[in-house]
């Protein structure tokens, strides 16, 4: 997309929603122009039988009945919505509520998708699930979800997220996981999902490949998307009882798009809420050291999906960066390209900078150690309170809710790092972490 | 529509003198430019009857680590997509092989769809053989290659359906391609026994020529196969004699898998 005019960059003409059209429960495989399934035939067959599965389960009562139960009595939902007055007060007196999707059980809000997709693989009879995983939060969620149900669980990671995320891999092998470093390419988590997806090839018939995001073929978007739909569902709920009124604007931060795409869900069709999704800015849009897919990308197919893309003028996909690992990642899931052609979305780019600032913000007003990757959606509220008041809005009238996707335990080796804490002498070398 | 399938020709051409046809591999760029116009008329000049380009690509989800090895290889030495088509008039100004260019989409997709099958069909290619576009999603492709003659070889699979197995059939042209395993490119000892239900379905599906890849490494592979199908195509052990022993290796193992003098 042209960052300057928001026009789709190849000049075509996206279909625009008729006015007064439902944007909620989009059933794929196509949002617009993208989504699809652009992969091999080989693993057709299985999509097809996951989109069975899955649009039989979500007509079942009995396992609606069986997500919320997990929901509730496992993962601690539904997660609070916190006002963070101090952190308000820095943000020039708006008030912001944060999602704490950061106190589900493993400590993101990975676990809505994991538990649900897991349900599935049993209900297809499969034995072993595989992931990518790249902060290792999927990772670990999957690792989770494959205890707690008798499955087996191979997790894809790139060799350099291992490194940056030591524990996490530590935490996946405790959970019983076999973790697998993946060498090929840029180490990351776009390398991971190729692994995982070879994997997949040659293992389809006992395996379910338990992909994190809201991207992939179809039916992962719209599958990802349904289960972490609670998020939006009880923030909506929470703020219109904890205020009396619909937000101003929601703000999450967004790799693949999973918690964003959750979160945007519950308002997608209060038109008077702004919804905002902020991408891995890295060492600024200006430089090649970024991952900001939405506002830089162009369209093109990877991992299963059409939707922007970071590629050069070739069709290969550029190595994304960003001090979050969870945000490094050079595509994004096709129902966020469409929200953005349509301007429903509003896609911005965040640096580490302003990444890494708001984390240590909120650690110091409000007592909350955020995820790297939802210090991004902290940083963008920052800077939307900042308009909004620039733009003549009562501070104290003026709501924005933020979802705090996960927490920063395990974050804090890089933020260390980043914040210099650590002594000379220390065994982790900081620009190992940055 | 009245389209001469390059790829049918071939394979009908080999049916003729009683064999299977001979299709085999290697990656654009690998181990350069020109190293790949050679090593393909080695190929050409020693019984292959189509060669197949693979265009390097930066996220190969179909290719195991012999030709993932190859392809960042090519990458990293600067391969640049339009460079493929240079190759393929390269090769069809030296032999008279058949001559298609196996790419992921996105390369495609990102030139253009029109600019590339425009430019193929220039360069003297046949057509394109897609492992990760399925018939679903080539509405454009539809287009343009019934626009500029060119053959659409689809994959199927051991898993595809009867009704997937109907429409990628009837979609193709030239051939199909038949994965005899479910898993990535790589030379196997043996050859699945899913390979000759995959041909023996993609014939009741109505495919004149169903060709198999995935796994084929040896001589007796050929024999094996070809005995079923119409096609067997060879992709890592050729790219790991070229790897190993250049071009002279690629002229050798081809006239051995073609069951052939050596013809240097």
């Amino acid at each position: 997309m042209n960052p300057t005019t928001g026009e789709p960059a190849d000049g075509s003409q996206q279909p625009v929603p008729t006015p007064g059209e439902s944007l909620r429960h989009a059933p794929g495989p196509y949002f617009g122009d993208y989504g699809g399934r652009w992969m091999p035939e080989s693993l057709i067959a299985a999509m097809d039988e996951l989109n069975e599965t899955f649009e039989a389960a979500k007509a079942d009562p009995e396992f609606v009945a069986q997500v919320k139960d997990l929901n509730k009595n496992y993962s601690g939902r539904p997660s609070m919505l916190t006002e963070a007055k101090r952190f308000s007060e820095v943000a020039g007196g708006v008030r912001v509520f944060l999602k704490r999707e950061d106190l589900n059980h493993t400590g993101s809000h990975k676990i809505n998708n994991v538990l649900g997709q897991a349900l599935l693989a049993k209900r297809m009879g499969k034995t072993r699930i595989i992931a990518e995983t790249g902060a290792g939060q999927h990772g670990v969620a999957s690792a989770t979800a494959a205890a707690l149900m008798g499955l087996e669980c191979v997790v894809y990671m790139g060799a350099e997220d291992t490194r940056r995320q030591a524990l996490n891999v530590a935490r996946m092998q405790l959970l019983g996981a076999t973790v697998i470093p993946v060498t090929a390419g840029s180490q990351t988590l776009k390398d991971a999902i190729n692994e995982a997806l070879r994997d997949w090839v040659a293992n389809v018939e006992n395996t379910h490949y338990l992909l994190g995001t809201a991207a992939g073929g179809h039916p992962f978007p719209a599958m990802v998307r349904y289960f972490h739909e609670v998020i939006g569902e009880e923030a909506r709920e929470q703020i219109l009882a904890q205020t009396g009124r619909l937000p101003d604007a929601v703000a999450a931060c967004i790799g693949g798009g999973s918690n964003a795409i959750g979160i945007f869900h519950g308002f997608l069709d209060d038109n008077e809420v702004e919804l905002y999704g902020f991408e891995a800015g890295g060492d600024g849009i200006d430089t090649p050291r970024h991952a900001a897919t939405i506002t830089l990308g162009q369209p093109g197919v990877l991992h299963g999906a059409k939707s922007y893309l970071m590629q050069d003028e070739d069709g290969q996909t550029i190595e994304s960066h960003s001090i979050s690992a969870g945000l490094d990642y050079p595509g994004v899931g096709p129902e966020h390209a469409y929200l953005a052609d349509i301007k429903r979305v509003n896609y911005e780019p965040i640096t580490d900078t302003e990444a890494m600032d708001a984390f240590s913000l909120l650690c110091r007003t409000e007592g909350i150690i955020p995820a790297i990757e939802s210090s991004h959606a902290l940083a963008g509220a920052l800077k939307i309170a900042a308009r909004k008041i620039a733009a003549g809005a009562t501070p104290e009238e003026t709501i924005i809710i933020v979802n705090l996707s996960g927490r920063g335990d395990k974050d804090v080796g890089t933020a260390a790092a980043w914040f210099n804490l650590l002594d000379a002498d220390s065994t982790t070398e900081p620009k190992d972490a940055k | 529509m009245n389209i001469v399938s390059k790829s049918a020709a071939a394979i009908e051409a080999a049916r003729a003198e009683g064999r299977p046809a001979l299709i085999c591999y290697l990656p654009a760029g690998f181990p350069d430019v020109q190293g790949t116009i050679d090593a393909a008329v080695a190929m050409a000049e020693n019984g292959a009857d189509i060669i197949e380009v693979g265009v390097p690509y930066s996220d190969p989800v179909m290719d195991g680590s012999v030709i993932q090895a190859a392809t960042v290889q090519s990458l990293a030495q600067g391969f640049k997509v339009a460079q493929v088509f240079d190759i393929v008039k390269g090769i069809t100004e030296r032999c008279d092989a058949t001559v298609m260019i196996m790419t992921y989409w996105n390369p495609v997709l990102r030139m253009g769809v029109d600019e590339f099958s425009r430019r193929l069909a220039e360069a003297g290619g046949a057509g394109l053989i897609t492992p990760d576009l399925i018939p679903d999603e080539a509405a454009e492709w539809f287009e343009a290659s019934d626009k500029y003659g060119l053959d659409r070889v689809f994959l199927v699979a051991p898993s595809s359906t009867e009704a997937r197995m109907k429409a990628t059939v009837e979609a193709s042209r030239g051939f199909v391609y038949c994965v005899s395993v479910m898993g990535v490119t790589g030379a196997r000892t043996e050859v699945s026994d899913a390979a000759a239900s995959v041909v023996a379905a993609a014939h009741a599906a109505g495919a004149t020529n169903a060709c198999v890849g995935l796994g084929v490494s040896q001589r007796k592979h050929v024999e094996e196969i070809g005995a079923y199908s119409d096609g067997v195509i060879v992709g890592t052990a050729l790219v790991a004699a070229l790897r190993d022993g250049g071009v002279e290796a690629v002229g050798k193992l081809t006239a051995e898998l073609s069951g052939r003098h050596v013809n240097a």
